[in-house]
């Protein structure tokens, strides 16, 4: 397998280019620019023989993924933060359609104040659009997230968009070494594109986007609620398939010495890689200190989490947006949400960091496992890192 | 079509069968109609490639023979795209009730 110097940004284009779309349709924002751009260039060389369409606005891109998807194609963009806003309006009818369109999504902080660095407040502002949301620690877990993505979003159990999400900058921009399969195999693994429903399809014609008023709205939702129970299984399946043939495993979650830890840190993305750092440090002090990181957000992971978390003491769950709903940020809330039924419930805080790419460092992390061991009750929301 | 399915029945991707504009005879939403002058008609099909509804109907000769009034919902669009003159019109428009 070739090792190669990668960022964030050129993993998940060179995961594209050996994905060979139908159709991109793409706006350019910082920073996920260089994804479709890197990807543009592709196509200018003939290295792909995909059709790329530079829209006018993110709305016209993921309008446009949805009219060659309803043709039949395999459809792929990029976008981040306010470029995903822009996008909202069109993301929920792409699951109503069951069309598996794969989106390079990098995690970047909402307007207002402007800000191009990174948080999770614009992903999380589309999690309820039946979406599957997978996060990544690094490169290399964005280059084989993108690929998964496309075999879990077409499988035929779950037919539903799927997004692969990096953080900015911090890992679209930085660059690690990552090892990439042979074109060949990546091929082999990607598979051809299996046509479910076609709007060209002459044999057999089909209306798509029709009135859907009180008697068959409700109906035509629970096929989404049905395929993201199914999915969970398959991002299971195709993670261990993918751990079989290229060596690198992948799960719903990962635990980083969490079996025998006391105090854990559950977190999304790029943290998780700071984290893992402080754990062996404050381990080689013997400190029983874990991690819990959460690789795929939706469909949630409610149970596993809960489960996984049993054994604790204290977690803290560090969220990197706010639902400013005075109840904690959303990993927070759900995973409150899913320890509800739990047998064993360890005490919970929650600890809202980085927002607008506010860095967190090894030592915010060591403070964190520091508070977490004087940690008497559960359910405090601290905003950390923040100037009063 | 079948009515009121279970969400196990539909069809994916909240696709539905082609043609099921067919089922629902949509003519009574009118308030106005148009009115075919076959006399006047070049068979030139803009009607009939315009109309939203496929209420121009053809004869056997594939030329233009009048208004399904059962389907046509009086938008006007024939009267607007028939190129015939103004004192030779194929299609004209009149009030549902006078």
């Amino acid at each position: 397998m070739p090792t190669l110097a990668k960022t964030g940004n050129e993993a998940m284009a060179e995961a594209m280019r050996q994905i060979n779309p139908d159709v991109v349709a793409a706006y350019p924002i910082t920073p996920a620019t260089e994804v479709v751009m890197i990807f543009s260039q592709f196509v200018a060389d003939g290295l792909v023989d995909t059709e790329y369409v530079a829209a006018e606005s993110e709305h016209s891109a993921m309008s446009a993924c949805v009219g060659a998807a309803s043709a039949g194609c395999r459809v792929m963009t990029g976008t981040s933060s306010q470029g995903l806003q822009l996008m909202s309006e069109i993301l929920p009818i792409v699951s109503a359609l069951r069309q598996p369109i794969v989106l390079c999504e990098v995690n970047r902080a909402l307007s207002g104040p402007i800000n191009i660095h990174c948080d999770h407040s614009d992903t999380m502002a589309v999690r309820d659009f039946g979406w599957i949301q997978i996060f990544s620690e690094n490169a290399q877990e964005a280059y084989d997230s993108v690929l998964q993505a496309v075999l879990i979003a077409e499988d035929e159990k779950v037919r539903l968009p799927a997004m692969v999400t990096t953080d900015g900058f911090i890992i679209s921009h930085c660059m690690e070494k990552i090892e990439t399969m042979e074109d060949d195999a990546a091929k082999k693994y990607i598979g051809e594109h299996k046509v479910k429903n076609s709007i060209l399809n002459l044999e057999k014609p089909i209306t798509l986007g029709s009135l859907d008023l009180q008697d068959y709205y409700f109906e035509h939702k629970m096929p989404v609620v049905e395929a993201m129970k199914q999915a969970k299984d398959v991002i299971v399946k195709v993670g261990k398939e993918f751990g079989q043939k290229f060596g690198r495993e992948y799960g719903l979650l990962e635990e980083y010495k969490l079996a025998d830890a006391e105090f854990a840190v559950v977190a999304l993305g790029s943290t998780c890689g700071t984290t893992k750092a402080v754990v062996d440090e404050l381990r080689n002090n013997g400190l029983k200190a874990g991690l819990l990181k959460v690789r795929v957000f939706r469909p949630f992971p409610g149970e596993e989490i809960a489960q996984a978390l049993s054994k604790v003491k204290a977690a803290v769950i560090l969220d990197r947006s706010d639902t400013y709903c005075n109840q904690g940020g959303q990993l927070y809330t759900e995973i409150r949400s899913a320890m509800y039924e739990a047998a064993k419930k360890p005490l919970l805080a929650n600890y809202i960091y980085g927002l607008g790419g506010r860095e967190i460092s090894l030592e915010g992390i060591r403070q964190i496992y520091k508070q977490l061991q004087e940690c008497q009750s559960s359910g405090q929301v601290i905003h950390f890192g923040v100037r009063e | 079509m079948k009515k009121n399915m279970g969400w196990k029945e539909l069809w994916h991707g909240d696709s539905v069968p082609a043609g099921t504009a067919k089922e629902f005879q949509t003519g009574d939403w009118r308030s106005e109609r148009p009115v075919f002058c076959a006399e006047n008609c070049i068979h030139c099909y803009f009607c009939w490639i315009y109309c939203p509804d496929s209420a121009i109907i053809l004869d056997e000769n594939k030329k233009v023979s009048g208004i399904d009034y059962r389907y046509c919902k009086g938008c006007g669009i024939c009267d607007v795209e028939c190129p015939t003159k103004k004192d030779k019109r194929a299609i004209t428009m009149e009030a549902e009730r006078k």
